[in-house]
């Protein structure tokens, strides 16, 4: 939180701007605690607040695109179907994708090729104005320190706790043990799990475990989110309530680009939405629906 | 706050590999121990080398009363016997390859024997005018050997030359055999760590394989990731550097200072302050060994 102005986000998520949004907002829950704490401050806070944003060109930084893909393809193996078969799209900052597809499709692999997990066989891809492509390896752990990743399936370490499973992602790049004292309760409020930092990964439900993933995957404060089908194991309900946390995620400034199977959760938040099919992209609608209606 | 992780991290792989890293204790120890007995058995050659070398080489023992030998049929040796061999040594013949002569009479022949067979059964067995008379040569060139052995092989009163270097020779290529044995073990053995570590490190990986995907995916550095599994290796490695130095040195202490020094006395042996030069030795080769071959394996299991 070093150098960041305390509290660029505002107290006021209803009536925030698109660009006040995209400044916003990891100290909703700091900023909120400083004025339990200290109200006299808060008078204070929120005028400081109004001269940041005004100072702020947010405008030249909404242009910047996030993640360019400028003709893609990979193939694992040139005797079978490429994975992806040149694909263009961009992605801007603070934007929420879904990137639908069958299985096989190569959702999965657009996310890979973001991290570098995977080098495109052709094609330019870009993540914050940075090459991936040509991106030396020493690089890499850079590069996805300003990404954060959810799965399927969690993957969290069973023998820590939910504080020191989230705090494990500062722990391994160096981060100090105050800064971990702040961001992660900070987070977990985020996220909805203040009061859970003691309970182990098998105490809590699959929706919980995946708060705790979320969590993990944005406690550096990315400014991208990807994840992988991350309601794929979880009933509707409980879905639709990280749904609604990886909006208040993506509505605090962080990019979100979502591979998912279902289609109820993509028609109702009416999002961007990307279909891929057998390695192409068929369609990319604002506000889409799954693809069955159209 | 990385330096405590990251031991923690040591400490913890430790504990779950116990067995694999006992193993790689105990294969360094061993094979680390041949490593040190070959240096060893080299510094004590060369130890030798430089006590001997710089004392007697060729001598020419005389005639005793009842000696067998062709030459010395006419019995005793003779003092016109004696002066005619000391002539030749200093002749314009022998003169340029001769350093220095000694005469050694009976009684320094009976001293020295009573000293070098001091409290065994040989004691006292040989009268004193038993004893051979002998020239004590120091050639310039101990390779010339030959000219002094072909020039008095048929005088009369020469019983036998001897080349004492010849006979260090010998010892000194027993050693040398021992060393090369051993280092073909220890090579061997070497070899059998390094794969073991190689194996010991897959498997602590593939263990640790959950935390390691977390880690690559929230941007881990690869040093960082590796850090734990290297430390692992070579803390492994340096114990059993440290068991093979401390053997050693046991060995030194008691086997050779202990009971070989009493037993072999006039010879100087190698002690507890050469073990101290072989010990920092060997922990490098241990490190470095393990150094080596975490990293191979680590490059290919841990990729980023």
């Amino acid at each position: 939180m070093e150098s960041r102005p305390l509290g660029v986000g505002t107290h006021r998520p209803h009536a925030a701007t698109a660009s006040a949004r995209v400044n916003a907002s990891w100290w909703d829950c700091e900023l909120h605690q400083m004025r339990n704490t200290r109200p006299a401050a808060s008078a204070h806070i929120t005028e400081l607040l109004r001269t940041v944003e005004a100072a702020e060109p947010s405008a030249t930084r909404l242009k910047t695109l996030l993640i360019t893909f400028d003709s893609v393809s990979k193939s694992y193996d040139t005797r079978t179907r490429a994975a992806l078969d040149s694909i263009s799209f961009e992605a801007d900052r603070g934007e929420f994708v879904f990137l639908v597809g069958a299985s096989g499709s190569g959702k999965s692999t657009v996310i890979r090729l973001i991290l570098r997990e995977e080098v495109p066989t052709k094609g330019r891809i870009s993540v914050a104005g940075k090459s991936v492509v040509k991106m030396p390896s020493w690089r890499v752990p850079y590069l996805r320190r300003g990404i954060g990743t959810v799965f399927q399936d969690f993957r969290l370490l069973p023998n820590k706790t939910v504080f020191a499973n989230v705090a494990f992602a500062l722990q391994v790049i160096g981060k100090s043990r105050a800064s971990m004292s702040t961001l992660v309760p900070d987070v977990l409020e985020t996220v909805g799990l203040a009061g859970k930092e003691k309970r182990y990964p098998y105490e809590l439900s699959g929706g919980e475990q995946q708060r705790v993933a979320i969590a993990r995957a944005v406690v550096n404060k990315p400014g991208i989110l990807l994840a992988d089908e991350p309601t794929g194991n979880l009933d509707p309900v409980t879905s639709a309530d990280i749904m609604s946390v990886l909006e208040k995620i993506n509505r605090n400034g962080t990019t979100v680009l979502m591979a998912t199977h279902d289609g109820e959760i993509v028609n109702r938040m009416a999002k961007r939405v990307i279909e891929l099919k057998e390695g192409r992209i068929v369609r990319d609608v604002e506000h889409g629906t799954y693809g069955v209606a159209s | 706050m990385r330096a405590g992780f990251i031991l923690s991290e040591v400490g913890s792989g430790l504990k779950k590999n116990f067995s694999m890293v006992l193993s790689v204790v105990l294969v360094t120890f061993v094979s680390l121990l041949f490593v040190g007995a070959a240096i060893l058995l080299q510094m004590q050659v060369g130890q030798m080398k430089d006590y001997w070398y710089d004392r007697v080489q060729v001598s020419i023992f005389l005639c005793p009363p009842d000696s067998e030998a062709t030459n010395c049929v006419d019995g005793e040796v003779t003092d016109t016997q004696k002066k005619n061999i000391e002539d030749a040594l200093s002749s314009s013949d022998l003169a340029p390859y001769v350093d220095t002569v000694y005469f050694e009479d009976k009684a320094e022949a009976y001293q020295r024997f009573q000293d070098q067979f001091a409290g065994t059964s040989l004691e006292g067995t040989v009268p004193e005018e038993d004893m051979n008379e002998s020239f004590r040569v120091k050639l310039k060139d101990a390779e010339q050997y030959q000219i002094i052995n072909e020039y008095f092989s048929s005088t009369q009163g020469v019983e036998e030359v001897v080349d004492q270097n010849q006979l260090l020779d010998r010892l000194f290529g027993v050693l040398n055999v021992a060393t090369v044995v051993a280092i073909a073990i220890a090579g061997i053995m070497l070899l059998c760590a390094m794969l073991l570590i190689a194996t010991t490190i897959r498997l602590s990986a593939f263990a640790r394989r959950r935390e390691t995907g977390i880690m690559r995916l929230v941007g881990a550095s690869n040093s960082f990731i590796q850090l734990p599994f290297l430390l692992e290796g070579v803390i492994a490695a340096a114990i059993g550097a440290g068991l093979a130095a401390g053997s050693l040195g046991l060995l030194v202490h008691f086997g050779v200072s202990g009971w070989l020094q009493d037993q072999a006395t006039g010879f100087s042996l190698i002690s507890g302050v050469d073990v101290l030069i072989v010990a920092p030795i060997l922990l490098v080769i241990g490190i470095v060994m393990a150094g080596a071959s975490s990293l191979i394996t680590l490059n290919k299991y841990t990729k980023v």
